[in-house]
């Protein structure tokens, strides 16, 4: 367990001679900072995107989820009995926790948007609406369906599924989207941090050569660059996590607007994720500077 | 202890050494000798596993350095002390730092004295915190011979040591070398500089090999 860690601890422990053996380079030092920097304001801001998303899936999937409408639609002459009836039958369905028939000035204010104040209700064919609150546990939606189709046919529930699917499944993609593009930047950071480590490497071939003449190990000339771009990777890391998070809370609040993209944020605790990017962007450097490293080395005799 | 064994190397134009048997004994002297371009760099780079035979082998202590891991090519370096024309160092680092890196680079702790007592042996004490490139050619060849044995290793093989000095301060290195010999170390010099070659004979038991035509022979009493 030890062996696979040793290139780690050493990282962590420090070597002041090995961090001294490299000479301090401005261009790829800065390119370093930069990239992991730039890259980490990015993630910042699709991790936000992610958790807003997730956020947005579980509040409309559990708001749509706890409420339910019945239509019945009948004869003026038979609406109050069939309406009974349903409230009966419901009354009796597990899972139901209450259940109330919409009034005529509730209805009208409903339809108002659409129709206009003046509607006349009574002269119209509109269907009474049954409002059903579920328990936690829910309710059978089939069954139920079933018991109203046999015995009150008037009645038609609407659980809110047909349409609340396809906003979860939009939510859900547009989580996934923020995840993947979290992979995306982290990929593309390696491959950048490969890039400058082996620029890095190339102009420092006098010293490698050096080292290895006099009976350096390929561990220890690596851990010189790898600690190097590392903590570079880090403190570029942590600046443009600090600007990405200080960016985030600049936004608008949500009930200022209200709407998605001024959601977009962290809330409590969900404030510390982002405080993952930096370890994550120095984890992904360690990586491509000690493959770098040692690809080249192993090219030398 | 370094054993060329029906060596060839060829460098894909062509061979430049052929059929190259030798046996460098522990607290041997010996000079290499022979024109530009007739393989002495190429020789000393087999002694230390930079370059492999195309054809034959080569043994340290009769470890085939071709199958060698790179860590035990490594442990192999810090036995061998290897001084080039063109010593190179880490610029960045003053001269004592550079001297001290085989230790400091392997784990060891550099001891202060010692250090000193090794400085003041090459006569570069009062440039040991100057940069490498403020050295003129004759104190960068003494750093390289410095850092080449603080290690203490049981070879030294020098590439053309004095190639950039002058006489005197050729004889000062020359005597520095063979200073080491006395303490036991096998020394192996590739040179051209055949006045250093009669001077080191003056002093010490020499064997002085020529590369000629691809081949190693033992020169004459010419030299």
């Amino acid at each position: 367990m030890t062996r696979p860690l040793r290139p780690l601890i050493d990282l962590l422990a420090g070597d002041r001679t090995a961090d001294r053996i490299v000479p301090p380079t401005g261009f790829t030092a800065r390119l370093t900072s930069f990239t992991a920097g730039a890259m980490a304001f990015l993630v910042v801001f699709a991790l936000a995107l992610s958790v807003a998303a997730g956020r947005m899936a579980e509040r409309w999937s559990d708001a749509l989820a706890q409420t339910a409408t019945i239509r019945i639609s009948a004869p003026a002459a038979q609406m109050q009995a069939q309406t009974d009836k349903v409230l009966a039958i419901l009354k009796e369905t597990p899972g139901v926790a209450a259940a109330r028939a919409l009034s005529d000035d509730e209805q009208k204010k409903l339809l108002e948007p659409w129709f206009g104040p003046d509607l006349p209700l009574d002269a119209l064919p509109v269907p009474r609406l049954i409002d059903v609150r579920e328990t936690a546990t829910g309710f059978d939606a089939d069954g139920l369906k079933n018991r109203l189709a046999a015995e009150v046919p008037g009645a038609v529930l609407d659980d809110h599924t047909r349409w609340r699917r396809p906003l979860v499944a939009a939510a859900d993609r547009l989580r996934l989207l923020g995840l993947m593009s979290i992979l995306l930047i982290g990929g593309a950071t390696a491959a950048m941090i490969t890039l400058a480590a082996n620029a890095a490497l190339a102009a420092n071939a006098q010293v490698i050569r050096v080292l290895r003449l006099i009976g350096s190990r390929d561990s220890y000339i690596a851990r010189a660059f790898v600690r190097r771009f590392t903590l570079r990777a880090l403190s570029g890391a942590a600046a443009g996590t600090l600007a990405g998070m200080g960016a985030i809370a600049l936004m608008p609040a949500t009930d200022q607007a209200g709407s998605f993209l001024t959601g977009l944020g962290f809330q409590g605790l969900g404030w510390l994720l982002p405080l993952l990017v930096p370890p994550a962007a120095a984890l992904v450097s360690f990586a491509a500077t000690r493959g770098a490293a040692l690809a080249t080395l192993r090219r030398l005799t | 202890m370094i054993d060329f064994q029906n060596v060839a190397y060829n460098y894909g134009g062509g061979e430049l050494l052929t059929d190259i048997s030798l046996r460098l004994p522990p607290g041997s002297f010996h000079f290499l000798t022979g024109p530009s371009g007739a393989g002495k760099s190429t020789f000393l780079k087999l002694c230390y596993g930079e370059l492999h035979p195309t054809a034959g082998r080569v043994t340290v202590d009769d470890g085939d350095l071709r199958s060698l891991t790179r860590d035990q090519v490594a442990a192999l370096r810090r036995r061998i002390g290897v001084v080039h024309q063109d010593c190179q160092f880490l610029d960045h680092l003053p001269v004592a730092e550079n001297i001290a890196l085989p230790l400091t680079a392997t784990g060891h702790p550099v001891d202060r004295e010692d250090l000193s007592a090794l400085m003041g042996w090459v006569g570069l004490m009062p440039l040991a915190q100057h940069l490498p490139p403020q050295l003129s050619g004759g104190e960068r060849q003494r750093a390289a011979l410095a850092r080449a044995v603080i290690m203490s290793p049981d070879v030294i093989l020098a590439d053309e040591p004095t190639g950039n000095l002058d006489w005197d301060m050729s004889l000062r290195l020359l005597t520095l070398l063979i200073e080491l010999n006395k303490m036991g170390k096998t020394v192996l010099i590739a040179t051209h500089d055949l006045n250093l070659i009669r001077s080191a004979k003056s002093q010490v038991p020499v064997r002085v090999l020529r590369i000629r035509d691809r081949r190693l022979q033992l020169a004459g009493s010419d030299l």
